[in-house]
Order: C-alpha cells, then sequence, then structure tokens
C-alpha cells in the first residue's frame, strides 16, 4: 500500500483568468481543455468525413468550396486528415488526456497530478501540435493525400509523388512528432501519479478500473510514441536531409529519377504499426475501463471478474505489441513472419472475449437502469463485439489476401476503434457532465442521441462489410476505374445518407451539451449513487479537490447491493462503523 | 432512479433496445445466410481461392455463432435484469467460469488461426514449379506494366542491375542492351493487359518503380504489394479461362482509384495467337 505526502499538498487556488483558466496547473482545467480540444477536432473530423461521403455517393456534385467537385486528390487529403485529426486528436485525446486528467487524481484520492507543470505543458504541446497539423490544409499543394499510415515513399520523395506530398505532408510529420513528445509527458505524469498518489487505503486491487485503463493507456503509449517519433524524425530527415531511411534507389517518377538510394519502404511500415497497433488499444482500453465502471453502476451490482479484467487489459496491452506484423502481411515481408504473427493476433481474441462476457456477467442478476451514459456503455458493448469478429477474419493470413486494403478493413476498424471508442467517450461525458459542470445533461435530448446514433452507425458501418466483402478497395475516390466497382454505387448512397443522419444527431449532443453547462438542472453531490471517490466531493470539486485531506478508503470500488446492507452501494470512503445496516 | 416513472420507462426503454439487438442480428444473418455473400464474391479461378473460401466460409460460422449469443445474450440481459424494483445478486464473479471461457476461446480461436496457415503456406511457403511461366508485374503511377522472358525462359538485366556501380541520371529502367538475356524479352509498357495460360502454374515477380502498388485480383482471391526496391513472387495456377480485372489496392497517389487492367486466362493456343499480336507490334 502506497501512501505519499503528494496526496495531501493543498495547493493555494491561482487568482486571475489567465493563470485559473489558460496556463492552469489543475489537472481539472487541463482535463477540460482536451476535451474541448477533442470536441473541436471531432466535428472536423465528422465535417471531413461528411465532404467524404459527399464525394462517394455524388463523384461530380458542385458543392460551395468545390466548383468542380471535390477532386480525386482533395477526396485524399481529406481521407488522409480525417483519420490523422480521429486517431490523434480525438480518440487519444478525449478518453485518456481528458477524462483521465481529470478524474484519475480524484478517484485516487490525489489533490492534482504528480507533475502539474508537465501536465500543462503537454496540454500546450498537443494544441500546438494541432496547430501545425491544420496549417497543412492552408499551404500551397494542400494536405497530405497518403493516408494517416504517410506509407513510404509515397510520403517521403515530396511534391513529385502528389499534391499536398510537399509542405503539407512535411508539417504532418512535425505535427505527429510534436504530438509524440506530448503523449510521452503525459504518460509519465499518469504512471506517476498512479504509482505514487494513491490515498491511504486505496491498494492496487481497490483502484476503478477506469484508473486501470488509465494506468494501463499510459504505458502503452510510453513504449508506443517514442518509436513513432523515431520514425517521424527519420522521415522528415528524408523528406528535408537527403537521408535515404526510407527510399530505395532507381525510383523514376515523371522520367526523373529520384536522387535516394539504400532505404527500405517496409521499415517505415514496421516502425508505424510498432506504434499504430498499440495505438488501437490506446483509444480503446480507456473505453473499456469506463464501460465495466458504468456497467457496474447502473447494474447496481460489483463488476464480474475484476481480477480477471485488470488481466485481460494488461495481457491486451502486452499482446498489442506483438502483433503489428498483421497489418502487413501481403506488404512483401517474410511470409513466414507473417504466420507467427497471423497466430499472435488470434490470441488477442481471447482477453477482449473475456471482457465481453464480463461484462454479460455484470449485467446478469442486475437492477439495470437505464441512463443515457448506461446506454452508451451497452451500446459499446454490442459495437465492440460486432468490431471485434471481423478482426477475426482479417487476422488470418490467407483470407487477410482477400480481404485487406478493402471495404471490410474500413468497416471492421471504424465500429471497434473508431465508433466504440466514441461510443466510450459518450459514456464518459454523459456519466461525469454533472461532476464537472455541476448540473445535469437532459436525458431526454441524450436518448434521443443515443438511439438515432447507435441505429445510425450500424446502419452505415454494417453495409460497409459487404462491399468489403466484394473486393471494394478502400481509398478509391469513386468507382470509375473497375466495372465491378459501379454495381456497388447504390450501397454508397445508402451509407451517404445513414451518415447525413448520424452527423446530424451529433447537433443534438452538441447542443445538449453547451445548453447544460448553463441551463442544466443542479446536480446532486452524488446523482447517480455511485461509489467512486469523485462522488464523494461537491460538483465541480474545489480546486485541490480534498480540501487538504487525505480521503482514507476502506473497500474496493463496486461494492453494489452488498447483502445486510440497507443502500444499494457503499462508497469507498465510508468508514465500515457508518454502513447503514438493513 | 427507482420511482415509478423510471420504471416504466426503464421497460420501454429495455424493450425498445432488445429488440433492436435482435433484429440487427437478425438482419444480419439474413443477408449472410439468405442472400448469400459468397454470390457477392465473384467465383474463385484458382484451387486456393477455393481453399480461401471454404476457410473464410469456417470462420463465418465461428463468429457467427460468438456474434449471435453475443448479441443474444446482451438484448435478454438488458430486458431480463431492466430495474423492477428488485435488488442486484451480490456477486464478484466466478473463477470457474473464467477459466473456462478463457480456455474454449482460445482453443477455437488460435486453433482457426493455424488451421488458416494451410492456403497461406501453399501459396507463400512452397517455391513455385519449375515449369510455371514467369511474369514480371511492374507498377507506376498510375499504369501496371509487364515482361515476359520470351522463348530463352530468362529475364535480361535492367541498367540499374547490370551496372550497380554507376549512378543513372537518365531511366535505369530499361533493359541492359549488352545482357543476351534480354534480348527476346517481351515488354508490355504502362497501361498494357496481360494474360496466362489456363491450367498452367504461373508466377509473377512484382516490383515497383516508383511507390508502393498492389497488384489485386478478386478472382484469385490474392493480393501482393509492389513494393519499391524489392521483388516478391505471386504464384497460382488459374483454372477458368476469361477476363477479369486488376486493381491496385494500396494508396499510390490521386489516381490511385484509376490504376486497373484486365488479366486475360486463355487457352494455350488462344494464348499463342495473344502472344504473336503483342510480338507483332
Amino acid at each position: 500500500m502506497t501512501t505519499h505526502a503528494g496526496a495531501v499538498h493543498a495547493h493555494e487556488a491561482p487568482q486571475g483568468f489567465i493563470r485559473k483558466y489558460i496556463f492552469s496547473l489543475d489537472h481539472k482545467v487541463i482535463g477540460k481543455q482536451y476535451i474541448s480540444l477533442a470536441l473541436f477536432s471531432a466535428f472536423v473530423g465528422m465535417f471531413l468525413s461528411l465532404l467524404m461521403r459527399m464525394r462517394l455517393a455524388w463523384p461530380t456534385m458542385k458543392l460551395p468550396f468545390f466548383p468542380d467537385g471535390i477532386l480525386p486528390e482533395q477526396y485524399l487529403a481529406m481521407v488522409t486528415m480525417h483519420g490523422t485529426i480521429m486517431v490523434f486528436m480525438v480518440l487519444t485525446t478525449a478518453p485518456q488526456s481528458g477524462f483521465g486528467n481529470y478524474f484519475l487524481p480524484i478517484q485516487i484520492g490525489a489533490a492534482d497530478m504528480a507533475f502539474p507543470v508537465l501536465n500543462m505543458l503537454s496540454f500546450w504541446t498537443t494544441l500546438l501540435s494541432l496547430v501545425v497539423l491544420m496549417a497543412a490544409f492552408f499551404v500551397s499543394g494542400g494536405a497530405p493525400l497518403g493516408g494517416w499510415t504517410v506509407y513510404t515513399p509515397l510520403s517521403a520523395i515530396g511534391q513529385i509523388a502528389g499534391p499536398g506530398q510537399g509542405l503539407g505532408m512535411t508539417l504532418w510529420v512535425i505535427a505527429i512528432a510534436i504530438f509524440c513528445g506530448a503523449s510521452l509527458m503525459g504518460a509519465i505524469n499518469f504512471i506517476a501519479t498512479t504509482l505514487d498518489l494513491r490515498s491511504r487505503g486505496m491498494s492496487l486491487m481497490r483502484l476503478p478500473l477506469t484508473v486501470w485503463a488509465w494506468f494501463i493507456t499510459a504505458v502503452i503509449s510510453l513504449l508506443a510514441f517514442g518509436v513513432l517519433l523515431a520514425a517521424g524524425i527519420l522521415l522528415l530527415l528524408d523528406r528535408t536531409a537527403g537521408t535515404s531511411f526510407f527510399i530505395p534507389g532507381n525510383l523514376v517518377l515523371t522520367d526523373k529519377v529520384i536522387p535516394h538510394k539504400g532505404g527500405s519502404p517496409i521499415l517505415w511500415q514496421h516502425l508505424f504499426w510498432f506504434f499504430g497497433h498499440p495505438e488501437v488499444y490506446i483509444a480503446i482500453l480507456p473505453g473499456m475501463g469506463l464501460a465495466s465502471h458504468v456497467l457496474s453502476t447502473f447494474s447496481r451490482k460489483p463488476v464480474f471478474g475484476y481480477r480477471a479484467m485488470v488481466f485481460a487489459m494488461s495481457s491486451i496491452a502486452f499482446l498489442g505489441f506483438i502483433v503489428w506484423g498483421h497489418h502487413m502481411f501481403v506488404s512483401g515481408m517474410s511470409p513466414y513472419v507473417g504466420l507467427a504473427f497471423s497466430v499472435l493476433t488470434m490470441s488477442i481474441g481471447v482477453p477482449s472475449a473475456i471482457k465481453t462476457f464480463n461484462w454479460l456477467g455484470t449485467l446478469w442478476g442486475g437492477d439495470i437502469k437505464f441512463t443515457t451514459p448506461m446506454l452508451f456503455a451497452l451500446g459499446f458493448v454490442s459495437l465492440f463485439v460486432s468490431g471485434g469478429l471481423s478482426g477475426l477474419f482479417l487476422a488470418q493470413t490467407s483470407i487477410d489476401q482477400y480481404l485487406h486494403d478493402t471495404y471490410f478493413v474500413v468497416a471492421h476498424f471504424h465500429l471497434i476503434m473508431g465508433v466504440a471508442a466514441i461510443f466510450g467517450i459518450f459514456t464518459g461525458v454523459y456519466f461525469w457532465f454533472p461532476k464537472m459542470f455541476g448540473r445535469m445533461m437532459s436525458d431526454t435530448m441524450g436518448k434521443l442521441h443515443f438511439w438515432l446514433t447507435f441505429v445510425g452507425v450500424y446502419a452505415i458501418f454494417m453495409p460497409m462489410h459487404f462491399i468489403g466483402l466484394a473486393g471494394h478497395p478502400r481509398r478509391y475516390a469513386d468507382g470509375s476505374g473497375a466495372a465491378y466497382l459501379a454495381s456497388m454505387d447504390p450501397v454508397h448512397v445508402f451509407m451517404s445518407v445513414a451518415a447525413f443522419v448520424t452527423i446530424a444527431a451529433q447537433f443534438i449532443f452538441l447542443f445538449n451539451f453547451l445548453w447544460s453547462i448553463w441551463k442544466g438542472k443542479k446536480a446532486d453531490i452524488n446523482p447517480w449513487q455511485a461509489t467512486t471517490l469523485e462522488w464523494g466531493v461537491p460538483s465541480p470539486p474545489p480546486h485541490d479537490n480534498f480540501a487538504g485531506h487525505e480521503p482514507p478508503v476502506h473497500r474496493g470500488a463496486y461494492e453494489f447491493a452488498v447483502p445486510g446492507v440497507a443502500d444499494d452501494y457503499i462508497m469507498q470512503t465510508t468508514p465500515p462503523e457508518k454502513v447503514a445496516k438493513a | 432512479m427507482g420511482s415509478k416513472k423510471g420504471n416504466t420507462g426503464s421497460a420501454a426503454t429495455a424493450t425498445t433496445l432488445a429488440l433492436f439487438l435482435v433484429a440487427l442480428t437478425v438482419f444480419t444473418v439474413y443477408i449472410f445466410v439468405a442472400k448469400p455473400i459468397w454470390s457477392w464474391f465473384p467465383p474463385a479461378i484458382n484451387e486456393i481461392g477455393h481453399e480461401i473460401d471454404r476457410q473464410f466460409m469456417r470462420t463465418l460460422v465461428i463468429t457467427g455463432v460468438v456474434f449471435v449469443l453475443a448479441q443474444f445474450g446482451l438484448a435478454w440481459v438488458v430486458f431480463r435484469y431492466r430495474t423492477r424494483g428488485q435488488r442486484a445478486t451480490y456477486s464478484h464473479g466466478n473463477n470457474v467460469m473464467e477459466v473456462i471461457w478463457t480456455l474454449a476461446t482460445a482453443i477455437l480461436f488460435i486453433g482457426l488461426g493455424i488451421y488458416a496457415q494451410r492456403a497461406w503456406a501453399e501459396v507463400r511457403l512452397k517455391p513455385a514449379p519449375p515449369d510455371a511461366m514467369r511474369i514480371e508485374v511492374i507498377g507506376q503511377q498510375f499504369k501496371w506494366s509487364f515482361r515476359l522472358p520470351g522463348p530463352d525462359g530468362k529475364f535480361g538485366k535492367y541498367k540499374f542491375e547490370a551496372h550497380p556501380e554507376q549512378e543513372f541520371t537518365r531511366d535505369p529502367w530499361v533493359v541492359d542492351a549488352d545482357d543476351p538475356d534480354g534480348k527476346d524479352d517481351v515488354i508490355l509498357g504502362p497501361g498494357s493487359v496481360f494474360a496466362v495460360v489456363v491450367d498452367q502454374p504461373v508466377e509473377l515477380l512484382i516490383r515497383s518503380k516508383d511507390v508502393t502498388h498492389s497488384f489485386f485480383v478478386r478472382e484469385l482471391r490474392l493480393k501482393q504489394d509492389a513494393v519499391p526496391g524489392m521483388t516478391v513472387p505471386l504464384q497460382f495456377t488459374a483454372t477458368v479461362p476469361g477476363e477479369y480485372q486488376v486493381v491496385c489496392a494500396e494508396l499510390c497517389g490521386q489516381g490511385h482509384h484509376l490504376m486497373g487492367t484486365f488479366m486475360k486466362v486463355l487457352s494455350r493456343e488462344d494464348y499463342a495467337a495473344w502472344l504473336k499480336d503483342m510480338t507483332a507490334e
């Protein structure tokens, strides 16, 4: 059991607007800053997907700012920026840096993160990264067109490879390198805080599963972003300093011989996916932790198999580092290596299945309350199953030869890494909003938002599997290049219409969010009758969370429906003698 | 929470959610079973293609069963345990069940993964038979070109292969004039269609002149990246004559979606006639 003086040091609340809200050292303000950044980025990324769906359904349609319709190179720039913004600026920041920053210290009983200045720096570095990334839209040639995976040598040889591959691509690499720095700072902070600042009595096996998820995600970030940073620097050197890490000799484009030799395009893929696969778990693990937490809270029942859940998350994190080659079965990598990666990848289905069984086990025998956060957590489970099972096809070398780089892959990762993770974020917003803003969000608008989004995402991504099975390659601006693609046009139109409805539904969320900050019903200190430490402090919590005290912790995080006890929940901080008998 | 009104609301929500999950599952299964998905796949034209289809079906059955059980299970617990003023069961889990489902999924998933390696080994680990027809496939933005070794069965060296010590300022992808192996090579330039002989083993040697592309023919169920700086082999034996679409499956630039051509599978006589046409031009 760890205790630390840091847990009780009360720091003075800063005076003045700038110290309080802009360059703040308070983990709660920084958490809100991250969530705002992610919210802004999510709407930009969603707007790009709207334009992409327009192009795919009606390729020649003229639009404002696109007098000739969206051109293929503009479509590909949108593909690249949509993926980059969503993966880095939304899925990596909101669940981990946003909610993690705000709630990890409170849930473990600490006054702040271990390194508040580092915390502030990591947010401002992330914002800088976002600004540099967005600048790529506005430079000559526009944003890069190589996809978020920026495979070399397309991304390494400059403007000659296509529009956006000049300055736009350079800005992309710089932005991502900056982002890696920010994530590394955040990861160190999360790890140190979890290990050192736990309150008296908060043993590891009493931690809420949200804290376990943030902690494990931080460890993954620390190991993965360092590799991407190195890869990004090498790519930048190839582009600007004449090195040839990723560029082999004798490349000829538009009759010009590229003055590089000796590099390996596959090296980039290895480095990128060594980061890229763990990144999938960086996006989804916090959602898994939160789903467990919320399912338990609203079924009024302890988490089924708490230790198994911790074990499953840890093994997902470990296995996540040794399966990156399944992105590269047809890359030209040795087929023997592909064989090994395939079997390892199939085994990652095991901890994922354990989690699903345990979620169902948590609900089984419960007293399920259908609040908006609970609906999103239930949606998360359904989407996680649907999106996860298609992974079993792609993990098999022989089947992947057909499905690789088709829409089947796009459908798979959107369901599991995109939409399921986004459902995790929505769960967090609806669940913690009362604590963060002291007011409730509208339940009616929340449920409307849930239904439109849940039905909408299935309507978009289920049909997408079928055009993938029919062999439709991804990242195609339209189907004009092959006769068999034309027969799939009606499916594209259907998916686009479903996407417009789903996107429109997000404005209900945005309105509910902004309206409730000022006009929502006042929230009690513990409106959900939850057990963890954040529900024992005022809404919103004061500057130093626990008013200079270290809250003693008496039990695990999920004591619901304990026999012989009057209430159907006992808070972690309630001393045994204060628990009312039935 | 727990009020009379909340309970009524929870019945409606629980029922709707359960019904939606059931409908989603039934509809997804319906598309696969009643309107079979393998009718969306074009028929395979090689033995490996059929084996990949069989492995796909095995995987579909296993994941299908898990999909139905999980979604129905979720629908059931949501409906059955909706709040009606009851108190939840106090349980922290069951270790026996954890062990059972861990072992069951491990055997099922890893076993499936190992089984899938048969088709992979057949295409990727075995060397091509010595009588295989060898065809060089070259990707470049945004066209495919091909080269046949000619009657001697040998490819001539490109200039950069014949003289690696020289730095070329002009096109290095020209067959070296001094290499006797290259005299009879048949070059089918950018944008060409290519042909193979039915029932004859083929080994493609896939390369790229500029960025990474990917050679993909649906009916072969095969895909292979064309990687600059590498020559990657890909073997198959096509058993059904016809003309099949070749597309590029790896993002290669703004014309990526237009980078298509055709592969003809011809009888031996038709192939000879086709080749004569090609060399006559």
